[in-house]
């Protein structure tokens, strides 16, 4: 059934899109990130124009990481205090973030950008992610199934000033490196068109020690919030969210989440890493490759303006 | 229909030797929420004061327009191996649809004068001025080949059908992704490569119904549209978890 969307003005089949809500939001629930990563490509692959697919990617993800987050605070693996710490430092970030875009728009290279920044950071997470969790499954293989985290030594992170109990994460460490997080994942998420889950996840685990448990609920948490602002942000400029896009996505979405939450639950901490560190440098090397092979159409055509 | 073609009919004024009297199958097109592109009939016939002339060929063309938009063609260079846009130009006015339609190939019914002078073909209904790149004219084809490629630059050579040099009609395919506004329908007779009548329309494409209403408030209201979009997210991921937990239940 084709629908045709009135912001992005093109014509689009209706149940092409409920799937692909669909499965990106199985993965949303599944690993805690937004999906955006896959569903902003996705979409320009099926003709939306690019700005379009930003801007409504931002308000599906909404839905989806609140439908995940309710899940989540029923089983009570949000950390909120260290959310809201992580959101503060998200909204200053992607205010940032949105100042740079139309700076490297105004330069005229900003595709190119996104793209580098899209290959650098999934390739370096992903990277990261699967040496790391190959290391954790063999580790629990070799202490007969039984892994016992290992309790993080004390760094540099727990050298700073401003200390705060996170109860739920069981971390007191200083407030500085969940905001610099927050700022960078904003940043990002505003340059890239994601909600920065991918990002946070890794940087939640590995920088500043907390829980996997809790790490997902937390990343949606922090999400719902900055995507909703960015959404405004998008709305009120651009004009470029497509309600019509965002409800046949959502449709989709929500229910994925849902049923990618449950999932998640059922599958071990590393097993979901490796996963999402097999997902996360499929997608990198597909965009990796996309800038290296000649394309089959050298020009392309853009809104005209001097 | 008919009684549009009587009123015609009656205001010709009679200083032509031939003139076009012109129907339309549909006066505007409505893009709706299912909306898959449109074909609009052309139709028409030439009225005579004197014998048909046999000493040139008759020719037919119909040219659909859609509005003028400024366009920027880029293309892409092997830098450090990678590809990356490097030269830009800069089009001053493109259609953003543009149909031509002939009752025979355009070369042979109009001359190379009579096609600068009016700018039929698609090549000089491109304008772009300024351009200071060598090899500018690549990026104007450019320009008609990824739109011929969505269906939004037609060429139809054999698109009129000429019916006892007299009556014509032609249909002209519009796709899905139409840019709202006023599309110029032009109909023009010529004889021996020179025009001898033109007629032109005009079609407005727009949004109705709820698209229009959407697209008003997203433009007009943006911020409620922002919120109303926001309250729709958290409703449906709201709705879904609640929808789950029963189901577990």
């Amino acid at each position: 059934m084709q629908i045709y969307l009135p912001i992005a003005e093109v014509s689009v089949n209706a149940f092409l899109l409920l799937g692909l809500g669909g499965i990106v939001g199985v993965l949303s629930g599944m690993f805690g990130v937004g999906g955006g990563f896959l569903m902003t490509p996705l979409l320009f692959f099926i003709g939306i124009p690019p700005a379009v697919a930003v801007a409504t990617e931002a308000n599906q993800i909404v839905a989806s990481s609140f439908s995940g987050v309710l899940a989540h605070l029923k089983r009570k693996t949000v950390d909120l205090r260290m959310g809201t710490v992580l959101l503060i430092g998200g909204l200053v970030g992607s205010g940032l973030g949105i100042i740079l875009f139309n700076y490297l728009k105004a330069l005229g290279q900003v595709e190119l950008l996104v793209q580098l920044c899209y290959v650098v950071f999934l390739g370096m997470i992903g990277t990261l992610m699967f040496i790391e969790s190959l290391k954790a499954i063999r580790k629990s293989k070799k202490s007969g199934g039984v892994f016992v985290p290992t309790r993080r030594k004390h760094n540099w992170v727990h050298n700073l000033p401003f200390k705060m109990k996170f109860r739920v994460s069981g971390l007191y460490i200083s407030v500085i490196p969940p905001l610099i997080v927050g700022v960078l994942v904003g940043v990002l998420a505003a340059i890239m068109g994601v909600g920065g889950g991918f990002i946070m996840v890794p940087a939640m685990i590995y920088l500043l020690g907390m829980p996997t448990k809790v790490v997902v609920g937390t990343s949606l948490f922090q999400i719902i919030f900055v995507t909703a602002f960015t959404t405004m942000l998008h709305a009120t400029t651009n004009y470029t969210v497509d309600i019509v896009l965002a409800v046949l996505l959502l449709v989709g979405g929500v229910v994925g989440a849902q049923i990618g939450t449950r999932i998640g639950v059922k599958m071990k901490a590393e097993q979901l890493r490796i996963w999402l560190a097999i997902m996360v440098l499929a997608v990198c090397g597909k965009l990796a490759f996309d800038l290296l092979i000649t394309p089959s159409e050298l020009f392309s055509l853009g809104a005209g303006g001097h | 229909m008919i009684r549009l073609l009587v009123l015609f009919l009656l205001l010709a004024a009679p200083v032509k030797a031939e003139e076009i009297v012109l129907g339309l199958s549909r006066d505007e097109v409505a893009i709706t929420a299912t909306f898959q592109g449109s074909e609009i009939l052309i139709f028409g016939a030439i009225k005579r004061d004197a014998p048909i002339r046999t000493d040139s060929d008759l020719g037919v063309i119909v040219t659909v327009a859609g509005p003028d938009l400024p366009v920027t063609v880029r293309k892409k260079d092997r830098r450090l191996g990678i590809w990356v846009n490097t030269e830009s130009v800069d089009v001053d006015v493109a259609p953003s649809f543009y149909a031509v339609a002939t009752n025979r190939p355009l070369e042979e019914i109009l001359t190379f004068t009579e096609d600068l002078n009016t700018r039929i073909s698609t090549q000089r209904a491109i304008r772009s001025v300024g351009a200071t790149i060598d090899n500018a004219q690549s990026f104007t084809e450019a320009l008609i080949r990824i739109r011929s490629d969505q269906g939004l630059y037609l060429k139809l050579p054999t698109g009129v059908l000429v019916q006892e040099e007299s009556l014509f009609r032609t249909l002209i395919p519009m796709p899905a992704n139409l840019t709202e506004g006023d599309y110029n329908a032009e109909i023009y007779l010529t004889r021996g490569g020179q025009i001898v009548d033109l007629y032109s329309t005009t079609i407005p494409v727009k949004k109705v119904g709820l698209e229009r209403w959407l697209y008003n408030l997203a433009h007009e209201n943006a911020f409620l549209y922002g919120l109303m979009s926001l309250s729709i997210a958290i409703a449906a991921g709201w709705g879904a978890s609640a929808v789950f937990t029963l189901l577990r239940r």
